[in-house]
């Protein structure tokens, strides 16, 4: 990647287009920082999050990847049950009851989603199921899951396993979420559920989706950023990128010319 | 044309023949083992320590070497296992260089295929050094040395196994390399773990070259962990030994004892990580 400098606008969706391998994933995993894992990576530049430069050599790596939440392109769910897969983030975080409400109050408050969560002080375990239950909610897939939530995760359908992924993604509490290709293994109506979740969710959280589907930048996306052989070639609002291009290359993407 | 089917059927009749030797082996030991074996064991044999003359043909029993058996197998692959998973884990490629990572694996695989009686010899001057004698404590050692580099390498293919992208999704949740580890990864990989375990068990508890010189032979229970322990393979060997042939036939009852401990704890260890493994993403 070469002189890649972007602004990626608070509380928006932006989408990450271009063709496979011009760099879209690499520098999305490098916002979480998720690059590290990879061999033979090498991270220059500064990647500013709330003015903290997150390439720095004292940068915390566990805080940076609870503000910044991460959706794969084929969703992993850890081997427990469904309940402990949205719970795991919130458990290694240490997230005490108090904070667990006031991260519930939080979504009641600003997610007019329709949740139904119910009061965590009439359940038995509290807290923690209220937490379950909300998110799930939060990510579409409570009421498929409700009268499972000690079953493997491992039983759910491939497109079940991704709004899982959200939903233990959203349990730690992020601003942001990265998600690299969410839909590209999932059926159309799982990809139709997702879509949807994110535009309930962009009212609450920054959003950056990596695609390589244009109709579906064209659906969600409020800003658009457009890459071509690791370079960034072209970025701005969404209407303005894709419907009025002004770069060469970024006219011949949209209208199809190469993939 | 004609040749590529010719080819074919050779290659199959090959695999054929191949897997009729293994299985008609594997009939045979446990056939004759078990058919010379159940004649000669009786009651007093699993209970009873040797009597005086007990080689020669007189009453008592093998007591002694199984419980000796089960202390050294069971204390070694502890001790194995609690220096091996480290270990397993430290070769992952998040803890070290790849290129330090092979050194170590090639380190492993040359003391995998060292001779167990290697292990007893250097067992044995590292005993005299301290000051030891043959003992409980000498046994674990050695067969502990003697079924590391077994379990860490059947452990650390378990782990390498785990796909990268769970280990991405932990990491993305702000979970340590710690919490990943031994959180995600182990519990993803632990049937894995459980056979590399029971790998090294089976070749420690059945193994006499390493003890011979390093936990001795009694016909007592040890009393401590410095007393010296008898064990089932040298039970055998013992017994073999003799020109009697009664007590010839109780090496058998004594092989069949220590088939059925393997046997016992490898049917029981499945079962288990079966039980514990049912979130295990497949």
């Amino acid at each position: 990647m070469k002189d890649v400098s972007l602004e990626i606008p608070d509380g928006r969706i932006t989408a990450i287009i271009g063709p496979s391998g011009c760099g879209k994933t690499t520098l999305l995993k490098s916002i979480n920082r998720l690059i590290d894992i990879n061999d033979g990576v090498k991270v220059d530049g500064e990647v500013l999050i709330d003015g903290d430069n997150i390439l720095a050599p004292k940068a915390d790596l566990l805080a940076l990847r609870k503000k910044v939440g991460f959706l794969s392109q084929r969703p992993y769910p850890l081997p427990m049950s469904i309940a402990d897969n949205v719970l795991y983030g919130p458990r290694i975080h240490k997230a005490g009851n108090g904070q667990v409400r006031a991260q519930i109050a939080e979504l009641e408050k600003n997610c007019p989603l329709g949740l139904e969560c119910d009061k965590a002080e009439d359940k038995k375990n509290g807290h923690h199921d209220a937490l379950v239950e909300c998110y799930l909610s939060l990510a579409g897939l409570w009421n498929e899951v409700k009268d499972r939530l000690d079953r493997p995760a491992t039983e759910l359908s491939i497109g079940q396993l991704q709004r899982l992924a959200l939903a233990r993604a959203l349990a730690v509490g992020p601003e942001a979420i990265l998600a690299d290709e969410p839909t590209s293994a999932l059926d159309p109506i799982s990809s139709q559920l997702i879509e949807n979740q994110f535009k309930l969710l962009k009212k609450n959280y920054t959003i950056v989706i990596v695609t390589h589907v244009l109709r579906q930048a064209f659906r969600l996306a409020d800003y658009v950023a457009f890459m071509y052989m690791g370079e960034l070639v072209e970025h701005g609002p969404a209407e303005q990128v894709l419907k009025n291009p002004k770069q060469e290359r970024t006219i011949a993407y949209v209208k199809g010319e190469f993939d | 044309m004609n040749r590529r089917k010719l080819t074919e059927r050779i290659f199959i009749a090959l695999m054929l023949i191949s897997l009729g030797a293994v299985i008609l082996s594997l009939l045979g030991i446990l056939g004759i083992i078990a058919y010379r074996g159940v004649t000669s064991i009786s009651w007093s044999m699993v209970t009873q320590l040797p009597k005086g003359g007990y080689y020669m043909g007189k009453e008592g029993g093998i007591l002694n070497a199984i419980v000796g058996s089960l202390y050294l197998g069971l204390g070694s692959a502890t001790l194995a296992l609690l220096l091996g998973l480290p270990i397993a884990f430290a070769l992952q490629k998040e803890y070290i260089r790849p290129r330090w990572a092979d050194l170590i694996r090639l380190s492993l695989d040359i003391l995998w295929g060292t001779p167990s009686i290697v292990y007893g010899a250097f067992g044995f001057v590292v005993m005299l050094a301290l000051g030891l004698r043959a003992s409980l404590i000498g046994g674990i050692i050695a067969l502990t040395l003697l079924m590391l580099p077994i379990m860490t390498r059947a452990i650390e293919e378990a782990l390498r196994m785990v796909p990268k992208e769970l280990k991405e999704s932990a990491y993305a949740l702000g979970a340590t390399r710690f919490e990943t580890s031994f959180g995600i990864i182990a519990r993803q990989a632990l049937p894995g773990i459980v056979t590399g375990v029971l790998l090294a068990f089976g070749r420690g508890i059945g193994d006499a070259a390493s003890i011979l010189f390093t936990a001795g032979y009694t016909d007592y229970l040890p009393r401590s962990i410095f007393d010296p322990v008898a064990s089932l393979p040298l039970a055998i060997f013992f017994q073999l030994g003799t020109p009697v042939p009664e007590v010839q036939r109780r090496a058998y009852g004594a092989a069949l004892i220590l088939l059925g401990i393997v046997l016992t704890t490898s049917l029981t260890a499945r079962y288990l990580s079966k039980r514990l493994s049912k979130h295990t993403i497949r």
